[in-house]
């Protein structure tokens, strides 16, 4: 157990190319020209006028600028056109993709590198549907990952396709640049599925992982957002960052957040699957809880649609419910707890850290 | 990043662990709590034992009288000590996690020599004279005033919440040295013998029901310069490398042990019926999580330490202590409400050794900084904000 969280100089490049790639290929303004585009409705079925524009999806420049970047090949072996690299590097270049609010089925696309022709490279956008539910994404996509507890198989489409092919019903969505369809259970069988061998528990894992990976991103962006607002506006002749009520909001954001970090880091290195639940979990509550502080700081500002608050605050919901919900995790970790061996044959006494024992009958 | 094991640590990690399987059956049972000099007794016991089997101080500096150990052994000490169900440091806390690193980071050769092995041979008790009746969160606000008499110092003043005070042999303590000068910059750290004329200590009773800290008067008391660690009127710059200690990494052993009670209190609920209830099912899941979160924290800011006394920096704990130990303290608390909702109206027994545990955890958002003065070091030191005043 060598314990080091420090980042090793391969990955802190890894890091800053991600950034550099994202300031050139996906700043701010184009963020925002999304978001300012007339609401948009994945609307496969339906009249285009009733439910607003088509979903344009994600933008296939950036998506292929990500491909050759090796962003979705990254664990790919290098034989298979990858870099060989592990989740911890893949959890760092996702952490910088949730801190710049970039939409789109990153995550299954990522897992879906090796299984579909043309994901790796970024040619192919691949959305998933993790059981019945919802799927993001899923007009704009060339395929589907379908995924249940032990089975994962693929939907290849055209594009468009998708809605019909799973009974897919459009909703609008909350996140201005996620659409999202509603899928009931259980998700039809339709035909031109194809099964792999995949394994479809490891998968899931994963995909929870690098969606808690954008979770913590998008948590520290709150912070920075913030932190230097707090910092400029000013109040009763001082910055508001000076009102220790301000204060104690922002450092409450970074307590929860370092939290978060330590755990999705850590669970990057051992994938053991409490690890990955607990990261899930926390980095969840980092994201939402940080919009709704950073919201608070910066009050009417945060409130418009201008500020980019809400729009953490929604992705993050959004995200929150893709792969492990809360629900599924806290269930998860409380059932781990009854599963530790070590404690399987302990005398049933209450240890308590300071005072001693006592029975719990 | 790295968490892998090598095979030396994986052979000290077993060998951690037959010894824990051969010595702990042996241990006499615990003493009451308030009966303060069998307390002493057993907590040095316990120490002394960790001495002999060459498991004290395993990450102190050599020179320092330590072993030497990179953090990685020193974290699965914590670790297998916990799981066993070891003895708590006790009385130990403040010689072992601040006083004692203190000393080491800051003190003369000679006095590593003269403090340092009684602490981890478990000889001697230190305690924590720093906070006052005037200066609580305010602590450079302190009184205590010492002059300089010869080659001792006199103090005069009192101590106030001193944990351990009734059977500690020394106290790390700070006095002003010069009331002329701004508050953060006329304080001393002395070491004071608690034997020493003119001390006298009154114990103070608890919402636990025990006598857990004190009041400490010091009427004339006579301190050799040589007890003093750092310069004159440089002590809050040594304070600040205890806190750092005490905030850092002075926690870390009992968040493993807040993970195995959480375990224990999941099996009760199985037991008595109340693991059907998703509320509380679903708040012990998100509770293994926190301290699941909490154990990796420590080990990054531990590691975090070691890493810069080795290339060349203090060794001290960043202000990432202060992080850590506000989301540690609620969380143990809370890891107690959870307990009280396990075990229903059982949980109103005085009786039971966890009620005294659950008590205590009201004072971690208290001792070592109120969670309050936490968040503004955080705000400030790491965030960047602007002072609050
Ligand atoms: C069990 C226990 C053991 C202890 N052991 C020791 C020991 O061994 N040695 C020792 O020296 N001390 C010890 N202490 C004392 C402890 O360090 C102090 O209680 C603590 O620092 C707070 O000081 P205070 O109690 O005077 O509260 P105060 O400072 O009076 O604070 C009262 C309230 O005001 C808030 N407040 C104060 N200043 C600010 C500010 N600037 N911003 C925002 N809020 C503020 C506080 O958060 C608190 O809520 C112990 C305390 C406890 C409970």
């Amino acid at each position: 157990m060598t314990v080091d969280f420090r980042l090793g100089d391969d990955q802190r490049a890894l890091q800053a190319g991600m950034r550099t790639l994202l300031a050139a290929r996906y700043p701010r303004e184009k963020l925002r020209a999304a978001v300012d585009a007339p609401p948009a409705l994945d609307g496969a079925q339906g009249a285009p006028e009733a439910h607003g524009a088509a979903d344009p999806g994600p933008d296939r420049k950036v998506w292929r600028a990500l491909g050759e970047a090796g962003f979705f090949a990254l664990r790919l072996a290098e034989k298979d056109g990858g870099s060989g690299l592990g989740l911890p590097e893949a959890v760092l270049l996702f952490e910088e993709a949730g801190r710049a609010l970039l939409p789109g089925p990153l995550a299954a696309t990522h897992l879906a590198a090796g299984l579909v022709p043309g994901a790796a490279d970024g040619t192919r956008i691949v959305t998933a549907l993790d059981g019945p539910g919802v799927a993001e994404h899923l007009t704009s996509s060339d395929a589907v990952l379908l995924l249940t507890s032990d089975t994962a198989r693929l939907l290849p489409m055209e594009a468009g396709a998708g809605p019909r092919a799973l009974r897919a019903r459009p909703f609008r969505s909350v996140d201005p640049l996620t659409p999202l369809h509603r899928v009931d259970p259980p998700p039809p069988v339709c035909p031109g599925v194809i099964d792999t061998s995949a394994d479809a528990a490891r998968l899931r894992r994963e995909a929870a992982l690098l969606t808690a990976a954008q979770q913590l991103g998008s948590a520290r962006g709150a912070i920075t957002l913030a932190v230097s607002h707090a910092r400029r506006r000013t109040q009763f002749g001082r910055p508001v960052g000076a009102f220790q009520a301000v204060q104690h909001l922002c450092a409450q954001m970074l307590v929860r957040t370092d939290l978060a970090r330590a755990s999705v880091y850590a669970a990057s290195l051992t994938e053991d699957p409490a690890e990955i639940a607990a990261a899930k979990l926390l980095a969840d509550s980092a994201a939402i809880r940080n919009a709704r502080d950073c919201l608070q700081v910066h009050s009417g500002l945060g409130f418009t649609w201008e500020a980019d608050i809400h729009l953490h605050l929604k992705r993050a919901w959004v995200r929150a419910f893709q792969w492990q919900s809360t629900e599924e995790s806290e269930e998860f970790l409380a059932n781990e707890l009854l599963m530790d061996a070590a404690e399987e044959n302990a005398p049933d006494v209450w240890w308590g850290t300071e005072g001693g024992e006592n029975v719990l009958a | 990043m790295d968490l892998s094991g090598t095979e030396e640590e994986e052979a000290f990690r077993h060998g951690l662990r037959a010894w824990l399987r051969e010595t702990l059956p042996k241990l006499p049972p615990r003493p009451p709590a308030t009966d303060w000099p069998a307390r002493r007794a057993f907590d040095c016991a316990w120490q002394r034992a960790l001495y002999d089997a060459g498991y004290a101080g395993l990450h102190w500096p050599s020179d320092a009288g330590g072993r030497g150990a990179g953090p990685t052994q020193h974290l699965i000490f914590l670790e297998e000590t916990e799981r066993a169900g070891a003895p708590y440091v006790g009385a130990n806390f403040v010689g072992l996690l601040h006083a004692g690193p203190t000393i080491a980071a800051e003190g003369t050769a000679a006095q590593r020599a003269r403090w340092l092995p009684p602490i981890l041979r478990g000889d001697e008790i230190w305690c924590q004279g720093f906070s006052e009746p005037e200066a609580g969160s305010d602590l450079a606000a302190l009184r205590t005033r010492a002059v300089l008499d010869g080659d001792s110092y006199v103090v005069t003043g009192s101590k106030l919440w001193t944990s351990h005070a009734e059977v500690a042999d020394w106290c790390e303590l700070l006095v002003r040295t010069d009331p002329s000068a701004p508050k953060h910059r006329g304080i001393t750290w002395l070491a004071l013998p608690m034997d020493a004329p003119g001390v006298t200590v009154r114990p103070l009773r608890t919402l636990a029901g025990s006598d857990e800290f004190a009041e400490v008067f010091l009427d004339g008391v006579r301190v050799p310069v040589g007890n003093r660690v750092g310069a004159e009127n440089d002590g809050w710059r040594v304070t600040m490398v205890t806190l750092a200690f005490e905030r850092g990494t002075a926690f870390a052993g009992e968040v493993v042990a807040c993970r195995r009670t959480l375990t224990r209190l999941a099996r009760a609920a199985r037991a008595n019926g109340r693991w059907d209830d998703a509320v509380l099912r679903r708040r012990l899941g998100r509770l293994n999580a926190e301290f699941t979160a909490l154990w990796r924290l420590t080990q990054w800011n531990v590691s975090e330490a070691d890493h810069a006394a080795r290339t060349g920096g203090s060794g001290v704990p960043g202000a990432t202590g202060s992080v850590f130990k506000l989301r540690y303290s609620e969380a143990r608390q809370e890891l107690y409400e959870a307990a009280a909702g396990v075990l229903g109206p059982e949980s109103l027994d005085a009786g039971r050794a966890w009620t005294a545990d659950r008590l205590s955890s009201l004072s971690y958002t208290i001792a070592a900084g109120t969670s309050q003065i936490q968040r503004n070091v955080v705000a400030e030191r790491i965030l960047g904000l602007p002072r609050a005043w």
